[in-house]
């Protein structure tokens, strides 16, 4: 049985959010899916209710660069579907980046998708969530965050502070019986990963869900998704920087 | 769907989170506690303008969803709790809605007058006394709170204030009290309070060993008392089925306490603190919890029953007016000993002449689920003029049921048949109990008439439906149609 009973995913129209949101609404959790795409976002919701107009997922179209319409999106949420005890944040922007290639245009994409969204969002969760005194709260990070790659320097940097904040939020939240879970995920086969070639321990989205939902029930702090990248990332993040630098990871 | 704009955000910390007195549930709801009409005019207009619907609480009594609102505001009145005039000549009291049964009568008892009516616990509201239109153990004698109100006054959704007694606005009157807060706001209350003339009732304690003695008993007794309760143990079986301890009480009659200052001094009336002058109270529900659970309250049941048959069948002694109304206050947070899952309360009134039948076919199905109510309350009741009234011409029976993860969807199914039960037999519900009614049972209960009433006082006062609780939602707005 699922713990859960009303949840938000942000960034629900595609990849891992979709799946969760998949998930999610099968096991009888109402669904408030929130992406930037409309028509994406209301085929899914359709989809999911299978035709029924009091079906379980809602769609409601957002985008999460505007952060000052957060508040009124998820107060309207929180009403409609009665209260709210799961908040995911899956929005990610992983824009391509050349070797040379140094953009402060997609690098502030990269952080206010990635970074100020995520805040925006789970600010709103872990003040609802603290007077709740219950709730869980999952930030879809990456492995990424573990080490500054030259490949992908803001997305990196991105995820590195993702995982900080949340586990800020963790040590706030903690004693007041809130849930505060990061996930890190290696390659999961998603339209952000697609045109990337062969990815190393690449699964598919609809497994890693299944995954970050046993984490996110079992409350686990940090999961990596599939667990063995907590293995890899800890010889990774032991490489030492001089060497790192000529690695072509 | 769109996003609303900023400014129509209720502001995230009035954010709270409340329970159902029970613990088995709870809201997240934005909380408002004004001290006059004109700050209840503010969360009324707060609420309008976000689209948010308004439940009122008090002191947040009511076992189950009655006084909770989901993502909605919440009205808490206890901050309007002044008294606003006492004549100690006649006993007419007008308090603000957020005054207490304790409040009440810790104020009135030493000019040696008493709460006509009182529940079994001295902390709730007025307000919301009256918003359920509470009873007492005397139920079958002086009727429901809402028999001793003289007049209110009710601010209307439309900002129009109304004052109701009998003889002006009397269809508001009777369809207020007992209208589950959906109507409009209460904002002072006039109230009849009894003579007493001493602190001190006449208590004689009976056993019966089983539902064909305590009805026997009771209808025995009840022409001869001021007061009657009867404690079940509902572990019992087979020829012991129903066996109880009861409880009757008379008030004195004039002149018959010699001493009447010293026992009507509020100080003489309050619970003692410790048990046995030395264990405090406030740690007593951490040494009932290991015990509660079948094995224990079954073991502390036999012991209750068989010490008052053996030792007190017939024993009187004298008790004080809040020693013996306020049973359930005597351990300080009892309920916590129910922890972590919480309690939900299955009450049903049934007509007299079924609800012996009804009240062992109860026990008899949660015996045969496994989940045997903990306590066990059995009263007698009259019928009332109140439109949403609980009231009939029988008995009632509470029971209170441990909530645990485990036995969460047995103990739906088993309410669910007891519904069924209590419909077929002309039974009614309560509200302030109930956590597990559905709409169907509720309206086959009500009856299609009172419905239909209540439904056009509704739309008439308010249109908007801007006034709303968890379970109105649950069971009233989907039987209103």
């Amino acid at each position: 049985m699922n713990k859960w009973k009303r949840a938000i995913v942000v960034g629900a129209s595609s990849g891992i959010g979709e799946e969760l949101a998949r998930k999610l609404v099968a096991s009888g959790v109402s669904t408030a899916l929130v992406a930037r795409r409309e028509a994406e976002l209301k085929n899914l919701a359709e989809s999911l209710n299978g035709g029924s107009e009091t079906g379980l997922a809602r769609a409601y179209p957002h985008d999460v660069t505007k952060y000052d319409e957060a508040p009124g999106l998820f107060a309207q949420i929180a009403s409609d579907l009665g209260g709210v005890d799961l908040v995911i944040y899956s929005a990610g922007a992983m824009p391509k980046i050349g070797d040379d290639e140094y953009n402060t245009e997609k690098d502030a994409l990269i952080y206010n998708v990635n970074v100020i969204g995520a805040a925006a969002w789970l600010n709103l969760a872990a003040q609802r969530f603290s007077q709740q005194k219950s709730g869980t709260i999952v930030g879809i990070s990456s492995v990424a965050g573990d080490r500054g790659r030259r490949g992908q320097p803001a997305y990196c940097a991105s995820k590195a502070a993702m995982d900080t904040y949340m586990e800020a939020l963790r040590n706030r939240l903690s004693t007041r019986g809130v849930s505060v879970v990061t996930i890190k995920p290696g390659p999961v086969k998603t339209p952000l990963t697609a045109g990337l070639g062969k990815l190393p321990m690449m699964i598919d989205a609809d497994v890693a869900a299944d995954q970050i939902l046993a984490a996110a029930g079992a409350g686990v702090n940090v999961a990596y998704v599939p667990a063995k990248w907590r293995l890899v990332m800890t010889i990774i993040r032991a490489i030492p920087s001089p060497i790192f630098r000529y690695l072509k990871i | 769907m769109t996003a609303n704009s900023p400014c129509d955000v209720l502001p995230v910390d009035r954010l709270e989170r409340l329970e159902g007195w029970g613990m088995s549930t709870f809201g997240i709801s934005h909380v408002y506690r004004p001290v006059d009409a004109d700050g209840i005019g503010i969360a009324l207009d707060d609420a309008r303008r976000c689209g948010r619907s308004v439940a009122m609480r008090g002191a947040g009594r009511s076992y189950g969803d009655a006084a909770l609102n989901s993502e909605g505001v919440v009205l808490d009145l206890t901050r309007m709790r002044r008294i606003l005039d006492w004549n100690p000549q006649t006993g007419r009291i007008s308090v603000e809605p957020g005054v207490t049964i304790q409040n009440l009568w810790q104020y009135t008892i030493e000019d040696g007058w008493w709460p006509a009516v009182v529940p079994g616990t001295m902390f709730p509201t007025l307000g919301g006394c009256l918003g359920m239109n509470i009873h007492g153990k005397n139920n079958f004698k002086v009727g429901p709170i809402g028999d001793h109100v003289i007049d209110f006054d009710l601010l209307l959704m439309n900002g129009e204030r109304r004052t109701c007694s009998r003889e002006s606005n009397p269809e508001l009157f009777h369809a207020v009290i007992g209208g589950f807060g959906m109507l409009g706001v209460v904002t002072r209350i006039t109230l009849q309070l009894k003579r007493v003339y001493s602190g001190l009732l006449d208590v004689t304690a009976y056993s019966a060993k089983n539902f064909d003695a305590l009805f026997e008993l009771f209808e025995a007794r009840l022409p001869h008392s001021d007061y009657l309760v009867g404690w079940v143990d509902c572990f019992a079986k087979g020829a012991d089925l129903g066996r109880s301890i009861i409880h009757e009480a008379n008030y004195l009659h004039e002149g018959e306490d010699t001493r009447p200052h010293q026992t009507l001094r509020v100080e003489n009336q309050e619970l003692p603190d410790t048990i046995l002058g030395l264990v405090p109270k406030s740690i007593m529900w951490r040494l009932m919890q290991p015990a509660t659970n079948n094995a224990g309250v079954k073991f502390v049941n036999t012991g209750k029953y068989v010490s008052g048959d053996v030792m007190s069948n017939g024993a009187k002694h004298e008790q004080s007016h809040a020693g013996f109304a306020f049973l359930l206050d005597y351990v300080p947070n009892w309920k916590f000993a129910y922890k972590p899952g919480g309690l939900i309360q299955y009450q049903s009134f049934i007509p007299a002449d079924r609800a012996k039948h009804v009240f062992t076919s109860q026990i008899e199905l949660s015996q045969r689920y496994g989940v045997v109510p903990y306590l066990g309350v059995f009263k007698r009741h009259r019928p009332d003029a109140f439109l949403m009234t609980h009231a009939v011409d029988g008995y009632s029976f509470a029971l209170d049921f441990k909530v645990t993860e485990a036995n969460r969807g047995k103990l739906l199914s088993l309410t669910a048949e007891m519904d069924r039960l209590v419909v077929e037999n002309g039974g009614r519900f309560y509200f302030a109990k109930d956590s597990t009614l559905n709409p169907a049972s509720w309206a086959a209960a009500m009856g299609k008439e009172r419905i239909s009433q209540f439904a056009a006082l509704k739309r008439e006062l308010d249109p908007e439906t801007l006034l709303q609780t968890n379970i109105y939602r649950r069971v009233v707005a989907p039987a209103l149609g």
